[in-house]
């Protein structure tokens, strides 16, 4: 077997190599299989490697060797398990859908498919994407590959711990309200919640239909920019995409302003280690030649309630198609009514019985208004608060995440405690907007635990994140 | 504050067969998420349920067959925890004596 240097592997030395012919596809396939092999018992981000991994690669250098290789054919790629891949199982971590296998291919995955990269296996996540740690897959916690006492953040924890463990040179999330930002921060890698609309949703398990995403997570802003270059677009199965020309980049002349909402960032809450790396970070922006100006967002102290009321209101319809009936787990009652109660008391975990409850509540007659409507008021405001801010700054930057990654159990029996976590991430969400999630350096504990800074654009200026990224983590 | 009677009727809405112990600890964990998110009663908005503006917009297409008939039938079938042939197989609906209030 080649030895392959993954840790400091991005896909272009990757895809540049199995052009020179220094290695192959099988190579670096056989070399991520015993990577996960030797790291994963511990570590447990992947529910399942594909048995034909070794075959997916042999195709990918079939066509590297028919000179009709793109950037990521060969490519090793994890993929979260709640976005479908034909013929393979797909559970979302949960019980109600264990062993379900997808019956056709998510648009992101067909997309993949047509370049040739390789798929080596579906990884944990929190049960249906609800949960900021892992710890509520039904299938076991995925550790921190950087200390393993603790959580790999969530939901798309197995993702995240999937490449910062090298186990995979690249992975696909999905972000609600921070799923692939916060765990990429708590893994010390890169993760993008883009644009809503720019990535189909076609295939993705829906969640909250208005906030959910597919994004990307790599080692490099590079990587991660490869990744959504490749996935997104228009798409006829997904009425909410947008294409490039939905929204149009605005012409900045100059460097671009970072805007700081210092108000917001004196909450209480925040580790003071978040916080002293933040403002570390803004001085290596300051000594790079950007400009930090405050910038003021009269109502973003409502987002978590707003995002607390919406997701679990979209997530209570969501989840209503799971009846033991069309698909998933059958546990049988007395009548049909019997199988429904059974079925999804057996099938779904606790936080999604909490959230169906908490969604059924905010969306019933009496409480519609004073929760829902008064949610979705605010949720509008708190969008124009940001579109005039974005007329002063040309992105919006906060630490990622309140806190390092925290214990395993640590926070897990006091659910709002748990929520607390998205407190930065989730306006990304409810204004469309898109942010990405930057390693930004370590805490001062032992082990050192990394740490992330989150940047928001205006809406379809990704571009803009990855040059800005790309800066501040020397790619350029 | 939520009472019994509305953990009772969520529950049944829902339809989760929950057990006494869980919804006890669900009254507990919702009520204090509601606690939370009670905050926003005090947000200095006005409730516009009037049309949502935003740069996406309906999408209309024709409604038509796009792929042959039957091509996913099988597929779609087998994920079926009970079926009968190419029907999904449930128990009796009319004139059960459910009970079941709502």
């Amino acid at each position: 077997m080649k030895n392959i240097d993954l840790k400091n592997l991005s896909v272009k030395k990757a895809h540049d190599a199995m052009i020179k012919g220094e290695f192959s596809a099988l190579d670096l396939a056989e070399a991520y299989l015993e990577q996960i092999k030797k790291v994963d018992p511990e570590i447990h981000a992947y529910l399942e490697v594909y048995g034909d991994v070794k075959e997916q690669a042999k195709k990918a250098d079939e066509k590297i060797k028919a000179g009709k290789a793109t950037l990521l054919t060969g490519i090793p790629i994890a993929v979260k398990d709640n976005i479908l891949i034909k013929g393979r199982i797909a559970s979302s971590a949960s019980k109600i859908l264990e062993g379900y296998k997808a019956t056709y291919d998510a648009t992101a995955i067909s997309k993949l498919k047509e370049e040739g990269v390789v798929f080596l296996g579906r990884v944990n996540m929190d049960e249906f994407a609800m949960g900021g740690s892992t710890e509520n897959s039904a299938y076991g916690v995925t550790k921190n590959p950087h200390d393993t006492l603790r959580v790999s953040g969530g939901s798309s924890g197995g993702s995240a711990a999937a490449v910062a463990m090298n186990g995979a040179l690249v992975s696909l999330g999905s972000d609600t309200g921070g799923s692939v930002r916060q765990p990429a921060s708590l893994c010390g890698i890169v993760g993008l919640k883009p644009t809503y609309g720019s990535i189909s949703r076609h295939g993705l398990m829906a969640m909250g239909s208005s906030l959910d995403q597919i994004g990307p997570l790599g080692k490099t802003v590079t990587d991660v920019e490869i990744l959504f270059n490749a996935i997104k677009g228009k798409d006829s199965k997904d009425s909410t995409s947008i294409s490039d020309k939905t929204y149009l980049p605005k012409k900045i002349s100059g460097k671009p302003v970072i805007g700081v909402p210092r108000e917001f960032l004196k909450g209480p809450g925040i580790n003071p280690e978040v916080l002293k790396n933040f403002n570390e970070a803004l001085e290596k922006f300051e000594k790079l030649g950007f400009k930090v100006v405050d910038v003021k967002l009269p109502n973003i102290s409502y987002s978590l309630p707003v995002y607390y009321i919406v997701m679990p209101a979209e997530v209570s319809s969501n989840t209503s198609r799971f009846d033991g009936v069309k698909y998933g787990l059958l546990k049988e009652g007395k009548d049909l009514m019997g199988d429904y109660l059974k079925s999804r008391a057996e099938g779904f975990g606790s936080e999604v019985r909490r959230r169906i409850i908490l969604g059924t509540y905010v969306l019933s007659a009496g409480y519609y208004d004073a929760y829902y409507n008064r949610a979705i008021a605010l949720r509008r405001l708190i969008t124009e608060d940001f579109i005039k801010a974005f007329n002063d700054v040309d992105v919006i930057l906060t630490p990622t995440a309140p806190s390092p990654a925290f214990k395993i159990g640590e926070k897990i029996t006091d659910p709002l405690q748990l929520y607390l976590e998205d407190i930065f991430t989730v306006t990304a969400n409810l204004t469309g907007m898109p942010a990405i999630s930057l390693p930004s350096g370590f805490t001062s504990d032992s082990p050192a635990l990394p740490l992330g800074i989150q940047m928001t654009a205006r809406h379809g200026e990704e571009e803009l994140l990855f040059n800005i990224g790309k800066t501040f983590l020397n790619e350029l | 504050m939520i009472t019994d009677k509305d953990i009772n009727k969520l529950a049944d809405l829902a339809r989760l067969g929950l057990s006494d112990a869980e919804k006890q600890k669900l009254q507990k964990d919702v009520g204090s998420i509601l606690a939370y998110v009670d905050q926003i009663k005090s947000a200095p908005v006005e409730i516009d349920t009037k049309g949502r503006v935003g740069a996406i917009k309906n999408v209309m297409r024709e409604d038509e067959v796009l792929n042959e008939t039957g091509s996913n039938t099988e597929a779609l079938l087998s994920e079926a925890p009970k079926r009968d042939g190419q029907y999904l197989k449930v128990k009796k609906i009319l004139g059960s004596s459910d009970s079941f209030e709502i």
